[in-house]
């Protein structure tokens, strides 16, 4: 995933503003309201300058403190202060709340992306780099939608406000001040470009990081038994240096900008007071004028000022979203046709028909394979590791679509159904067990919608996890933490079989379902086994030959091709592949 | 009413870590975490000098520009006037210059501290002892090292940035304000008890607020983790829609905590600035008297309203401030919460010695609910295999727990080369051995880098022991040593990884070799070969072999039969089918085909 992102279109920040844009669109009624608070609020603020001129105006000794003028202009400055911060608070709230609406949407966006996409795609990303999508990216995007935008509009408004309010006051002393206003815009603009590329290089160097650590994280059992704890440390120091030294680099140039453009601003104070003492002297100017002009210089640099701070924000934002927005525009799984159908009932005859298959281009795994199950059938498929046999599993549920020839069911080929229809035609045990946090009856409780307390505790009788269960302090209402360490592989096993056991599905897919059962307890669940495997058409995945003694059809797969298929003691006879690997588990 | 259930328990699960931290702890926690500072104390000493030199530079514009106005314009001097508007063009560069370098070694103090305490939290989170691990949960140390460390980051940069500069203008300007006109400034001080208030009242409900934002942040996280590793049976059971509905609630969660705690701090700014702004009108009513009754003049109203806005500026950005160490605050508590955990399981001086090589010794544990071990005892000489047999749950991993110190037993001893585990520096104790886990772990990295493991084998080393692994041919197959895996190694099969662990674990020729039912889903075949292998090339490492397949463990020298935590039976393989029903049944169950032909086969024949 993360070569993709090194290569960075050009324009893209064009079309990252457009969707984010996209995101407002939703709410545009609240981003309206939210508009009109912020000009509201700021106009009662910019009012204050004049308001406070034409007071200190009045106060000139030329004509005598005009007491009933101040007392009144300082009420209203009061009044319009007090509407103005209630509006913006308001805002403020209305701002808080649209942005976590949105990234709600994008987080919710996010991870059900993440359940879409290709099982062979996710396979390929660290958590950790999804993790960090998921909550450092969208946190940034927040931060800047909540803040930064506001303040950017409240800055335009301010400016555009100012810069009236000092047409208005003296536009003489404007035509002084306007000297410095290229040198800021032309500073802000040139050092957010150079800002632009290292608030992504920011982004990218911290997701490594947090991949890595990520991982680690989850490798600790192995690190510590190997103490390679400080090796490890060493390694993700080395990101970790690239990483504060990416942000570092972000920072300087960022922090650059507010000194320099505070200069700018200054400046401006210079050649005002300057030029401003100079018109006094020849009366062409009133000090209420100079102080009002000076406030609204100000309030004018003020933003231009933290224009600069803001761009920074809003590019390590913008870089945050593209992130966000790749993993988004990354193909889901192939939608389904459109006239694909929803698969009711199946018979369970399943057939592959020629089937290639390769993981990566031009290694191909599986060549020309074709076998039948009938209904309520049971194949088992044996051969050494890697032949193979689970990527058959893989296609036959469409994790991955094979490069050539097809699979039925039904005599329909299955790309012609819904995948989630498809799916839900089957229900598996694998090998890699998955238990879920949350509670024992809700892990179990997960193979069918609305399953009942009853069928929860028959199912874990049937597959023999009942006592230990009902052994426990909280028994079903057991927590299980963390993919569950606090049991042991088999137990997980023994769950997952039980869940299997609730589903009403017709094919039965068993990955190496007993190889972390050992072979007392899988004694015991042989007749649930048993119940488990009536009515459905049966893949079974074993290398534990005893439980495929009896299967309709054994196929032995060896890299890639049947090499031999037939039933048990057929196999024995024609003295092969079958009959060595079978003779090697009593050597 | 499940759906409430299920939402409810990662927040318990976290809960205990972070619940226990009273306010006081919390505080300590985040000192801990501030106290990496001290380490650049000259630094950031120097980058205050240069900030408050260049601000006071800023502060003093005003005041020449009063003084230009009031007492310079009026004479008619216009030299004076250009001198003076030079000063203050000299201000302003000064002011350039020492922002610029005080951000600078802001930015690098920032760089600096968050390097180091990242680092440290990671070197602590490896450090953890696995019952610590078991409380803080792997999903929440992740969320601590990510986001966490980012907080603080962000904190520590604006701290030096903001938290300097804003005191400075706003004691400056202040300060300035009363030499202009004492009266007027304490008209404007008035509102400074109000605006002290609202800070504290919020920055203290803003810690909490963060605290708890986090918490559900670790929730997320591990929702995350969890259906990334089981994307499969998600699929495969249909759950997509199910799974994202209950993200939708971790998802409400954050969003709602996010939203308070914002919502929360976000009415410093518009109060800040209210009460302020109401201050200036009433110092400008108040300075109307003032100026009629001579005790002011009009330019000092305007170098006052100059430096009100300043200082304006000045408490929008304390304001600012306090949000971002509020949230760095939380940040900071949370990751020194796991800085101060004690080391566990340190070198203990022990007097007990065993002449046996790997012995235990009456040991009982417990993960805290049920005894997991219950009074084994068992020892090996040097160079004897070690095979342990029985059902899932019977406590056999928890075994390798023990002879690795991964737990302490709760009682009785564990023995390796004759010395009590707990006398051991942990790296001394675990350089003896080769451990492949039940779950293992595989990086994103090439072959080679998977089996070498961080410790600088050599080649020859790993190549001899991917062949003795029986693990060659698929590398060959794969592209050789340096081709790459992918995260989890997703690209290699079951059984390969198991024999690229196996690989990693025979590469530096250890003294025992722990195989913790490593060979799962390897076929017979395999199996049998690779044992093969360890007889022929290994026969002085002690071997200790866990699992389930008798055949796997009759070739030791030593079986150990475990059942719900008790040793039932220990000795060779002929011994044990002579004396041990409990290992008699294994046998039978696993070679019934040849004792009673056809009573396991009723299940398949369906």
């Amino acid at each position: 995933m993360r070569k993709n992102e090194s290569t960075i279109i050009k324009g893209s920040k064009k079309a990252v503003i457009a969707r984010l844009a996209g995101y407002f669109w939703r709410y545009r009624i609240r981003v309206f309201t939210a508009f009109l608070l912020m000009v509201g609020s700021n106009l009662f603020a910019l009012l204050g300058p004049y308001l406070s001129g034409k007071a200190i105006d009045a106060i000139d000794l030329k004509t005598g403190v005009d007491f009933g003028a101040v007392a009144e202009l300082c009420l209203w400055m009061a009044v319009f202060y007090v509407v103005s911060a209630a509006l913006s608070y308001l805002l403020s709230v209305l701002m808080i709340r649209l942005s976590q609406k949105i990234v709600r949407r994008m987080r919710q966006d996010v991870f059900e992306k993440i359940l879409a996409l290709p099982v062979g795609d996710l396979d390929r990303v660290q958590a950790g780099d999804l993790i960090n999508r998921i909550s450092y990216d969208i946190d940034t995007v927040n931060a800047s939608l909540s803040n930064d935008i506001l303040q950017a509009a409240t800055g335009v408004i301010t400016v555009v406000g100012a810069f009236i309010g000092m047409i208005l006051t003296s536009p003489a002393l404007l035509g002084v001040f306007a000297v410095t206003i290229p040198i800021s815009v032309f500073i802000t603009i040139k050092r957010s470009r150079s800002v632009r590329p290292l608030f992504r290089k920011r982004s990218a160097k911290l997701a490594e990081l947090n991949g890595f650590s990520e991982e680690m994280l989850t490798g600790i059992k192995t690190i510590k038994a190997y103490g390679r704890e400080e090796e490890i440390v060493g390694k993700f120091n080395e990101k970790n240096t690239a990483a504060v030294d990416a942000y570092y680099a972000a920072d300087y140039y960022a922090s650059l900008i507010g000194p320099s453009v505070n200069f700018v601003n200054n400046l401006g104070t210079v050649l005002i007071s300057t030029a401003g003492s100079f018109f006094y002297l020849f009366g062409l100017i009133s000090i209420g004028d100079i102080s009002a002009f000076l406030l609204y210089a100000r309030k004018f640099s003020g933003p231009v000022n933290e224009y600069a701070n803001i761009m920074g924000e809003i590019q390590s934002a913008l870089a945050a979203a593209e992130r966000v927005f790749r993993l988004l525009d990354r193909p889901a799984e192939g939608a389904d046709p459109a006239d694909a159908a929803e698969l009711r009932e199946t018979e369970g005859m399943v057939a592959f028909k020629n089937v290639r298959f390769g993981y990566e281009e031009g290694e191909e795994i599986i060549h020309d394979l074709s076998f039948q199950a009938m209904p309520g059938q049971t194949v088992a498929i044996v051969g050494p590791t890697g032949a193979g046999k689970t990527t058959l599993v893989n296609l036959m549920m469409r994790f991955y679509d094979p490069q050539g020839g097809r699979i039925e069911l039904d005599g329909k080929d299955i790309r012609s159904y819904t995948r989630k229809s498809l799916r839900a035609a089957f229900t598996m045990v694998l090998q890699d067990t998955w238990l879920f946090e949350g509670t024992i009856f809700e892990n179990i409780a997960y193979g069918k919608e609305g399953a009942t307390a009853e069928e929860v505790k028959r199912a874990a009788e049937d597959a023999h996890i009942a006592s230990f269960i009902e052994s426990l302090p909280d028994k079903y209402d057991t927590v299980l933490t963390d993919g569950g360490v606090n049991l042991s592989k088999g137990q997980k096993q023994l769950m997952t079989i039980a869940r299997a056991m609730l589903s009403p599905a017709k094919l039965l897919i068993l990955d190496e379902a007993t190889s972390n059962v050992d072979t007392r307890t899988e004694l015991l669940i042989r007749d649930a086994m048993a119940k488990l495997m009536r009515g459905r058409t049966c893949f079974v995945i074993a290398h534990r030959l005893t439980t495929i003694r009896s299967a309709d059809l054994i196929l032995v797969v060896k890299g890639g091709d049947i090499v031999e298929r037939g039933r048990h003691e057929e196999l024995l006879e024609r003295r092969g592949f079958y009959s060595e690997i079978y003779e090697a588990q009593f050597e | 009413m499940k759906r409430k259930k299920e939402t409810k328990t990662p927040e318990k699960a976290a809960m205990p870590q972070d619940m226990k931290l009273s306010k006081k702890a919390g505080r300590r926690n985040m000192k801990r975490v501030l106290a990496y500072l001290l380490a650049y104390k000259a630094r950031i000493a120097g980058g205050l000098l240069l900030k408050i030199v260049g601000t006071v530079a800023e502060l003093v514009l005003p005041v020449i520009m009063a003084y230009m106005i009031d007492e310079v314009a009026p004479t008619g001097n216009t030299l004076a006037l250009w001198l003076w508007g030079a000063g203050m063009l000299i201000c302003a560069v000064a002011a350039l210059v020492g922002n610029v370098a005080a951000n600078r070694m802001a930015s690098k103090v920032a760089r600096d501290t968050t390097e180091r305490l990242r680092t440290d939290l990671f070197s602590k989170s490896l450090s953890l002892s696995a019952r610590q691990i078991d409380e803080v949960t792997l999903p929440s140390l992740v969320s601590r090292l990510s986001s966490d460390t980012y907080n603080v980051h962000n904190m520590i940069g604006m701290m030096q940035r903001l938290g300097v500069r804003a005191p400075i203008l706003l004691v400056g300007g202040v300060a300035m304000t009363f030499v202009i006109d004492p009266v007027l400034a304490l008209v404007l001080l008035v509102s400074v008890p109000f605006l002290t208030l609202i800070v504290i009242l919020v920055s203290k409900k803003g810690i909490g607020l963060y605290t708890r934002l986090q918490r559900s942040v670790d929730g997320m996280v591990r929702k995350v983790r969890d259906d990334y590793t089981g994307i499969r049976v998600i699929k495969a059971l249909s759950k997509t829609e199910y799974e994202g509905e209950s993200f939708k609630e971790i998802n409400e969660r954050v969003v709602h905590d996010e939203t308070k705690a914002g919502v929360t701090m976000g009415i410093t700014n518009p109060l800040m600035t209210g009460v302020l702004n109401l201050g200036m009108a009433a110092v400008i009513f108040v300075g109307a008297y003032r100026v009629a009754g001579g005790a002011a003049k009009v330019g000092e109203i305007i170098a006052f309203t100059s430096f009100f806005t300043i200082i304006l500026n000045a408490v929008i950005s304390v304001s600012r401030i306090f949000v971002n160490f509020s949230k760095g605050g939380a940040s900071a508590a949370r990751i020194g919460a796991i800085l101060q955990m004690p080391e566990e399981l340190l070198p203990e001086k022990t007097e007990k010695e065993s002449d046996a090589y790997i012995r235990f010794d009456d040991v009982s544990f417990s993960y805290g609910g049920a005894a997991a071990l219950e009074h084994i005892s068992f020892s090996l000489k040097k160079g004897e295999s070690l095979g342990v047999i029985g059902a899932t749950g019977s406590g056999k991993s928890t075994l390798v727990s023990l002879l690795l110190r991964f737990y302490d037993a709760d009682s009785g001893g564990v023995f390796v080369d004759g010395r009590d585990v707990r006398s051991y520096d942990k790296e001394e104790l675990r350089r003896k051995f080769g451990v492949v886990f039940q779950t293992d772990f595989l990086m994103a990295a090439s072959v080679r880098e998977n089996i070498d493991f961080e410790r600088g084998l050599d080649y020859a080393a790993i190549t001899t022991a991917a062949g003795y692994a029986r693990a060659s041919g698929f590398i060959e197959e794969h592209g050789g040593y340096d081709s790459l895996l992918t995260a989890r190694g997703a690209n290699f099969s079951g059984g390969q990884k198991q024999r690229l662990l196996i690989a990693r674990a025979l590469a530096a020729s250890p003294e025992i070799l722990v195989l913790d039912d490593s060979s799962s889903a390897l076929d017979y075949k395999t199996d049998a070969g690779l044992r093969k292998t360890l007889i022929e090339n290994l026969s002085g490492t002690t071997v200790i072999m866990i699992a389930q397949r008798i055949s796997s463990v009759r070739f030791a020298d030593k079986i150990l039969v475990l059942d719900q935590g008790r040793a039932v039976g220990f000795g060779s393989d002929a011994e044990l089918t002579e004396n041990c029903p409990a290992y008699r049944e294994i046998y039978a169950s696993q070679h019934e085909e040849e004792l009673s032909a056809g009573k396991g086969a009723a299940y398949a024949e369906e």
